[in-house]
């Protein structure tokens, strides 16, 4: 019993927990800028890099990197923002659907450029496995799911209680009267890619961390995330946080049914199931 | 007239002149003009494409103008932004989707006196005096509220920020009878707080019976004006809108 713990329940929710920080950034878009994001994976694939550059360059331990890897990437989200998306605003959205598809490309490969195509890792070394009364932990399991923890009760308590969380709240619940509210557009953007940027971040360092950092791994990962933010309701970050934990344990518990390289099948057939029985998800998000 | 006269009369808190515009190429508004007095209940009435809305998103800068002028307490404000416009005085409510549906009640107050900076507590006890449902239900989702109490949530966020005039686009529009009688005696209870209103109605005959003066629009223009009563009492309006 406690080694079907071990080897698919741990596993799927540390999985869960990276298609969770993602599928965060993917609701929030959708919910308040209004399109799905397709560059999403690879800029969380960005920021895994750049934390692993901030390892080299600054000579950090890897979860210190990480905060540095954050704030970059948050300000490279906006830079893309500024750069190519709010060109697009007033545009069909479709437009800045197929934008953020070439966004991701060019990110992918700019990381192939500057870190090849061999797969890296933030150290060398095995961690051990503690045991807790039979449940195997590694610390980098152990400080992924702080981490996303702490990041999702930190958002959940911006938007919930901070006079600009309740504006993002606003935009994306009726934009129009949150303008006639007086909130402006341009800086509930600018703060939407910032948070966007820093989540992304934070989910590719963790795929990172807890596997190997490939330049694929995040547009690999992006069917999944779409899933856990359409699963849990489009807009809704704690649909995005549900979602993600389901698909997560979804896919390594499928291999118990199905042989292991339909593992990534599994989102895509939650997503259609959702999509077609109740596609305003879990917690009734926007019906796309 | 002599210049004593002149200064003790009251002057109009909203002037519209000869305002002449639209959304597109095409101009809607074909010269409205009208004015609101301090502390008065102005009602829009007209048939279905008289610009009815359109003159009132005019006085809120959601619609261009191409010609005349908009004056609110002397300031001409022609042109300003929305925003602009609330910080100025007036506020607005849409007739349709004029709440945060996923916003409780209370939040969807706060984010009426967004602009606000100071302590909202006054502001508050003021809302959930002129609305007791609300207050009750001031944890509830505005989008699981009825159609009236929905429209007051609206009315309540907008006067948070203390407006001098109200803009409220058919308040009444899929309301039950005892909701639009609501609605309306909350008018005259905003009124006599000091508040001008100025609204559009379909329900014209109940609108004209309760307010203290109305204008009548066709096809983007004036076409009458007069007390709620004259124009109620005017056997052409009786017969144009009110069914004879």
């Amino acid at each position: 019993m406690i080694e079907f713990f071990n080897f698919y329940v741990v596993p799927g929710i540390v999985t869960g927990s990276v298609y969770a920080l993602g599928a965060i950034g993917i609701t929030l878009i959708f919910g308040i800028l209004r399109f799905g994001h397709f560059a999403h994976g690879d800029l969380a694939t960005t920021g895994a890099y750049l934390a692993l550059g901030a390892t080299a360059l600054l000579g950090l331990t890897p979860w210190v990197a990480l905060p540095v890897a954050m704030i970059l990437t948050a300000l490279l989200a906006y830079g893309i923002h500024r750069l190519f998306y709010r060109h697009l605003e007033s545009r069909p959205k479709i437009l800045t659907v197929m934008a953020s598809l070439g966004i991701g490309m060019m990110l992918r490969s700019i990381v192939q450029v500057v870190w090849g195509v061999d797969p890296l890792a933030y150290g060398s070394g095995i961690a051990r496995a503690q045991s807790f009364g039979g449940l195997m932990l590694r610390p980098r399991e152990i400080a992924t799911l702080a981490l996303t923890l702490a990041l999702v009760a930190a958002l959940l308590a911006f938007l919930r209680y901070s006079k600009w969380g309740k504006a993002m709240r606003a935009m994306s619940d009726n934009p129009d009267l949150a303008r006639l509210c007086g909130v402006n557009n341009d800086q509930v953007t600018r703060l939407t890619w910032f948070i966007v940027g820093t989540l992304a971040a934070a989910s590719g360092f963790c795929l990172g961390i807890n596997t190997e950092l490939t330049t694929m791994m995040g547009w690999s990962a992006m069917l999944s995330m779409f899933a856990a933010a359409v699963l849990g309701g489009v807009g809704r970050v704690e649909g995005a946080v549900v979602g993600g934990l389901v698909i997560g344990l979804a896919e390594e518990l499928s291999v118990l049914l199905v042989p292991s390289p339909y593992k990534s099948a599994t989102a895509f057939v939650i997503l259609l199931a959702i999509l077609l029985l109740r596609p305003q998800g879990i917690f009734k998000g926007k019906v796309l | 007239m002599n210049a004593t006269a002149a200064r003790d009369r009251p002057q109009p808190i909203l002037i519209m002149h000869q305002v002449r515009g639209g959304y597109g190429d095409a101009d809607i508004l074909q010269g409205v003009s009208l004015t609101v007095m301090p502390q008065e209940i102005v009602v829009i009435v007209g048939p279905n494409g008289a610009g009815k809305s359109t003159a009132m998103k005019a006085v809120f800068g959601l619609v261009r103008i191409r010609s005349g002028a908009i004056v609110f307490e002397g300031e001409d404000i022609t042109g300003w932004s929305p925003d602009r416009i609330v910080r100025r005085g007036i506020s607005y409510v849409p007739q349709v989707d004029n709440v945060f549906r996923e916003m409780t009640v209370h939040e969807n107050l706060e984010m009426g006196a967004f602009l606000s900076k100071g302590d909202l507590s006054a502001a508050f006890d003021r809302i959930y005096a002129l609305f007791p449902d609300l207050k009750a239900k001031r944890h509830a989702l505005a989008g699981d509220l009825s159609g009236g109490q929905r429209q007051m949530v609206a009315m309540g966020r907008a006067l948070m920020l203390d407006p001098k005039l109200l803009l409220l686009d058919e308040p009444t529009a899929g309301l039950s009878p005892k909701y639009m009688q609501q609605i309306f005696q909350i008018c005259r209870d905003v009124r006599d707080l000091g508040v001008s209103i100025l609204l559009v109605e379909q329900h014209a005959k109940q609108a004209l019976a309760f307010c203290d003066r109305g204008y009548v629009l066709a096809t983007g223009a004036n076409r009458h004006e007069g007390s709620g009563r004259e124009l109620l009492d005017d056997p052409e309006i009786a017969q144009m809108f009110l069914g004879g």
